[in-house]
């Protein structure tokens, strides 16, 4: 019998999955208020702490562009990485798992169809708060920053999918810590303040987010001035690191907890 | 004979901290290419894990099982490509998609190119009956469009054996009867395919399958044709009685001298109980124990044998009893 190729399938299956995101985000169009006027009040309160602390003005910076950066954390894990549990619960896991595509392919078009919401979210929060409260960027480093950006967003899909897999197999447990974990996350990363400022041992163990070391080149690309952490080259080879460990360890971990869920029932709504 | 589904000694145990189910206990089952086959039993008999490891969702725990010719456990992503499952009662897919959107975007998991899985559609929706809700949001359906939109599901892509796990369940007798006319329709298409059906009712694996395997705790206590089946019940009276209600009766008749089996349906206020009997005479016991458990007679009729009464004698309950033990 012949059938469509692997590749064929996957890049089907990515923009298939996709599409019901694409979708609703048309169809009800609340999200622009809870995915943008929401979080930007949030970033705008951190921005009111560092003025009425006289910080100096790149530290706003800092916090919008952590605003941005956090939209793209938020869809990877609550939109692609806790997405297989809610997926169990409603039957569809049954019927992504037993097609004839990949879990990673299912992940990577939900991960597509939600960038749509965080670029939006991200742009928003960038545009405002950058106007409101005059924060200016040095556009020299700006299409280098674009480049650490696009590499930072695809080491954390990386990282999501490798979570994906974690929470296919723990599933409640597993969500129950990604909760948990939230403020940590906001915290180790930097997302408004330098993460420089975290020291060398808690920044590190930081790193391994790579949000964080993302974030750091960024920063130090577009707002002259920022505390380095470590040299803009390392933090860049090490994102690009973390792209092919993420991506190496995801495909492992998803194949051999695929394997594991089908012995332990956890791909199905258990009924005899 | 060519075989499309085969089991061998398949058995499944389910592992929680302090407890083992044997859900399935050592299948052996042939299912031939071109059949319908239906599997019956009660709640929690086994039926949907035997599914759920067919549609390689699941691994045994040992024995093994062949599909399509190809292993469950080791051949599973080439095997992906030519089975498809539809479940009742499935709430699967987005409520915000439209009907032909939600099909279009599973057909694209098997990698169908868009123009010809979009025909497939529009074809099946035309003769599931279901053309005019194809721009309606998924979410606004009511069950028994969403199960043929389910159906439609399965058969787009075109599987070489479909599973039907309880496909009617909870539809009325209308969508019921268009899903079966459905899968007839689609099995005389092309007679090398197959379709292996779960059902909790007796007359729908009566008036579809070929062939049946009553499972009962995970073992296959009979196989067989319907008529085969029922055949194994001809020699007894089968009479219906219908009786007010009351304190508990079953046993009571079980232990009726010529009563073989016997079983009861709560139904609008009446209780229906289904007897077997040896022997028209047991009739005498019968009327003595309901006499003496103080209920109306309503009605009493006997009947000939059906599938469900050979179930009955089968497995020792109705398949509707447990329901509503």
């Amino acid at each position: 019998m012949s059938h469509p190729s692997a590749m064929r399938i996957f890049l089907k299956t990515i923009v298939a999955r996709a599409y019901p995101r694409f979708v609703a985000a048309y169809r009800n169009r609340a999200w622009l208020i809870t995915e943008t006027l929401l979080p930007l009040v949030g970033t705008i309160a951190m921005i009111y702490v560092y003025r009425a602390l006289h910080a100096p003005a790149r530290f706003l910076g800092f916090v919008v562009l952590g605003g941005v950066l956090l939209a793209f954390w938020q869809n990877v894990i609550w939109a692609m990485a806790t997405q297989f549990f809610w997926d169990r619960g409603a039957g569809n896991l049954e019927l992504f798992a037993m097609a004839p595509t990949s879990l990673a392919a299912i992940l990577l078009g939900m991960a597509l169809g939600g960038a749509y919401v965080s670029l939006t979210r991200a742009a928003t929060i960038l545009l405002v708060a950058s106007v409101l409260f005059g924060v200016s960027y040095s556009l020299s480093g700006l299409f280098p920053a674009l480049g650490v950006f696009v590499l930072t967003i695809s080491a954390l899909y990386c990282l999501g999918m490798l979570l994906a897999s974690l929470f296919l197999f723990y599933q409640r447990e597993a969500w129950q810590l990604a909760d948990a974990m939230q403020e940590p996350i906001y915290f180790l990363s930097g997302f408004y303040f330098p993460v420089r400022s975290l020291g060398a041992v808690v920044g590190g163990v930081g790193s391994l987010i790579p949000l964080t070391l993302g974030l750091d080149a960024i920063r130090q690309l577009i707002l002259p001035g920022t505390p380095q952490f470590i040299p803009l080259s390392v933090e860049v080879l090490a994102v690009v690191a973390q792209i092919i460990a993420y991506a190496a360890l995801s495909q492992i971990s998803l194949r051999h907890l695929e394997r594991r869920a089908r012995q332990d029932a956890r791909l199905i709504l258990r009924s005899t | 004979m060519d075989i499309a589904v085969e089991t061998k000694a398949l058995r499944r145990v389910y592992r929680s901290r302090n407890q083992e189910v044997v859900a399935l206990d050592g299948i052996d089952l042939q299912v031939h290419r071109g059949e319908r086959f239906g599997v019956l039993g009660p709640n929690g008999a086994g039926k949907t894990t035997l599914i759920k490891i067919l549609v390689t969702l699941l691994l045994p725990s040992s024995g093994e099982a062949f599909v399509d010719g190809l292993d469950v456990v080791r051949q599973f992503r080439e095997l992906r490509h030519r089975i498809a499952m539809v479940s009742g009662g499935e709430n699967v897919g987005f409520g915000m998609l439209k009907v032909k959107e939600q099909l279009w975007m599973f057909s694209q998991f098997y990698g169908m190119p868009s123009a010809p899985s979009k025909r497939r559609i529009d074809e099946l929706l035309e003769r599931l009956g279901l053309s005019e809700a194809a721009d309606r949001r998924v979410s606004a359906l009511s069950s028994g469009m969403r199960q043929k939109m389910n159906l439609i599901r399965g058969l787009i892509t075109n599987p070489r054996i479909l599973f039907l796990d309880e496909p009617t369940v909870a539809l009325d007798v209308g969508a019921a009867r268009d899903v079966r006319d459905e899968v007839r329709r689609w099995m005389a298409e092309d007679p090398s395919r197959t379709v292996i059906l779960t059902t909790h009712y007796m007359m729908e694996a009566d008036e579809l399958c070929d062939r049946v395997a009553i499972v009962n705790r995970g073992r296959i206590v009979a196989e067989g044709t319907p008529a085969e089946l029922k055949q194994r019940v001809q020699q007894n009276s089968i009479v219906d009685l219908q009786l007010s209600p009351g304190g508990r009766l079953l046993d009571t008749l079980r232990r009726v001298d010529g009563v073989t089996a016997a079983s009861v349906l709560e139904q609008d206020g009446t209780d229906r109980f289904s007897l077997q009997l040896s022997n028209d005479a047991a009739l005498g016991g019968v009327m003595r124990a309901v006499e003496g458990s103080g209920r109306q007679i309503q009605g009493v009729q006997k009947r000939e044998p059906t599938l469900e009464d050979a179930f009955v004698k089968l497995v020792g309950r109705g398949m509707a009893e447990e329901e509503q033990a």
